[in-house]
């Protein structure tokens, strides 16, 4: 069934965009990431305009990470004192990630940016997240199969003043760095379009040294506020939110993250961080080649603004 | 008496400039735009109107242009730098029509001449301006030859020969298909009679594409009301967030 996106202004077929939220859906509910890396590669080659692509994907993270943080609520697996820090660096990067974006824009390379971008901080998280994993699993089976020894952080995250006491993850660590981490997701979350869950979930795991069950559902979490707050700067300055291409990814991604969220609870830890890393270094490993291959159309259309 | 006549008749021949003239008819002068809009095609059918007999010599021939609205367009060329291929120069094309499709009643050369083509800009290459091209970038014919390709290829740019049906050098027909990737505007339909490479008669109208009903509705409030748009889209997924887990939730316990 074609279906005629008002604002993008292409025709697709709806059962496709269902699909696509579908599976998109499901993974953001078992890793906790809003999908966005996946989902606007994924638009891009169907054939939505670029710049409406991120926009609605913005919306569309919105809905996807709602539906997965109430089943977190409800489970108790989010630290909502965390997020809301967490929030606070979000929104202050986002802002500032406008800011270099427009600067980019200005230089003309802001499409190679942004696909370096992806390259260089998929690849790292990654390739950091399945070393770790993979040495995680090892350790487990050399103990016997016991519980892996709880993660100890000690080191300069525990010697910064402003310290704060984090109930659910079970920390007493300092402000400075979940509101650095949050500041960093927000440049990163505006100039890559995503919502950021790829990067923040390792560094809520590495860097602040929180328990995985509670990554998940407080990275949703703060993704919903950067994700809205993205929305509104998209649908008031540029006009590239499409509401019936979002309405048809987000009602195949609500299904999917409440899916996702239930499969995630069946799979141990480790498993589920070795599965988020594979899927990063794919997606990293696609972009990578298309900047390392001669691309068969050596000329690209562009609005040139003047409509 | 007859002299005075024949005299006037000549006088008042240079303002019948053209022997023959199109009678137009089309299946459809708008195309509507709905959510479930999946491509059109719109039959573009007509007659010669003409007050003496058929001119012997040159047969007549029927070329149709249908144009979307023409927007500036920025092209862009890749380059290997450093390994991987980067964007190294642009050109920004100054003109080009969003949808262009041709349909002619022979092989394009044999029925129209280039300097007819050129005066009434009727082939692909000659609907795309770029006279701002920047001289310094060597092959700038390479940039809008480009707009052309990708264009062709994603079924936006047509030209198709020998599919205009002419019977009697009278009536004619023909089938233009618009994709459903269609943008709203006001789209052109031109129709050229041509008799041994030349243009005898042109005709022009203007066939409306337009977004309707919950389209149309979308469309302009996002555009005049961005700030309760963008609210309503965040309402939306919040509810359709909302709605999909409280559904799973009754789901698992009934």
């Amino acid at each position: 069934m074609q279906i005629y996106l008002p604002i993008a202004e292409v025709s697709v077929n709806a059962f496709l965009l269902l699909g696509l939220g579908g599976i998109v859906g499901i993974l953001s509910g078992m890793f906790g990431v809003g999908g966005g890396f996946l989902m606007t590669p994924l638009l891009f080659f169907i054939g939505i305009p670029p710049a409406v692509a991120v926009a609605t994907e913005a919306n569309q993270i919105v809905a996807s990470s709602f539906s997965g943080v109430l089943a977190h609520f409800r489970r108790r697996t989010v630290d909502i004192k965390m997020g809301v820090v967490l929030q606070v660096g979000g929104l202050i990067g986002a802002a500032l990630g406008v800011v270099i974006f427009n600067y980019l824009k200005a230089l003309g390379q802001v499409d190679l940016l942004v696909k370096l971008c992806y390259v260089v901080f998929l690849g790292i998280v990654g390739s950091l997240m399945f070393i770790e994993s993979l040495n995680a699993i090892r350790k487990a089976k050399k103990a016997g199969g016991t519980a892996p020894a709880p993660r100890r952080q000690r080191g300069w995250v525990h010697a910064l003043p402003f310290k704060m006491r984090f109930r659910t993850s079970g920390l007493y660590i300092s402000v400075i760095p979940p509101i650095l981490v949050g500041i960093c997701v927000g440049i990163l979350a505006a100039i890559m379009g995503v919502g950021g869950g790829f990067i923040m979930v390792p560094a809520m795991i590495y860097i602040l040294g929180m328990p995985t069950k509670v990554v998940v559902g407080t990275s949703l979490f703060q993704i919903i506020l950067v994700t809205g707050f993205t929305t509104m700067l998209h649908a008031t300055t540029n006009y590239t939110v499409d509401i019936v291409l979002a309405v048809l990814l987000l009602v195949g991604g609500v299904i999917g993250a409440q899916i996702g969220t239930r499969i995630g609870v069946y799979l141990k830890a480790e498993q589920l961080r070795i599965l988020l890393a594979l899927m990063v270094m794919a997606v990293c490993g696609k972009l990578a080649l298309d900047l390392l291959l001669m691309p068969s159309e050596l000329f690209t259309l562009g609005d040139s603004g003047g409509h | 008496m007859r002299y005075l006549f024949a005299f006037l008749m000549f006088l008042a021949s240079p303002l019948f400039a053209s022997e023959e003239e199109v009678v137009l008819g089309l299946s459809q002068d708008r195309v509507a735009i709905t959510a479930n809009f999946d491509g059109s095609e719109i039959l573009i059918f007509g007659a010669v109107k003409r007050e003496t007999p058929i001119p012997t010599g040159d047969p007549l021939e029927v070329i149709v242009a249908v144009s979307g609205p023409s927007h500036p367009v920025t092209v862009r060329r890749k380059e290997k730098k450093l390994g991987i291929w980067v964007n190294v120069d642009s050109v920004l094309v100054d003109s080009a029509p969003s949808f262009y499709a041709v349909a002619t009643s022979a092989p394009y050369g044999e029925i129209i001449s280039d300097t007819e083509d050129l005066r009434y800009r009727i082939s692909i290459e000659r609907a795309i301006r770029s006279v701002g091209a920047a001289m310094h970038i060597r092959e700038a014919q390479d940039f809008a030859e480009a707009v052309m390709r990708i264009r062709e290829n994603n079924g936006l740019y047509s030209i198709r020969e020998n599919t205009v049906a002419v019977d009697q050098q009278t009536l004619f027909r023909t089938a233009i298909k618009m994709p459903a990737d269609l943008t709203e505007g006001d789209y052109s339909a031109r129709i050229f009679l041509t008799r041994g490479g030349n243009v005898v008669s042109s005709y022009e109208t203007v066939i409306d594409v337009r977004k309707v009903g919950l389209e149309r509705f979308l469309y302009s409030m996002s555009r005049n009301q961005p700030f309760w748009y963008g609210i309503m889209s965040l309402a939306i997924a919040i509810a359709a967030g909302w709605g999909a887990s409280a559904a799973f939730r009754l789901l698992r316990n009934g």
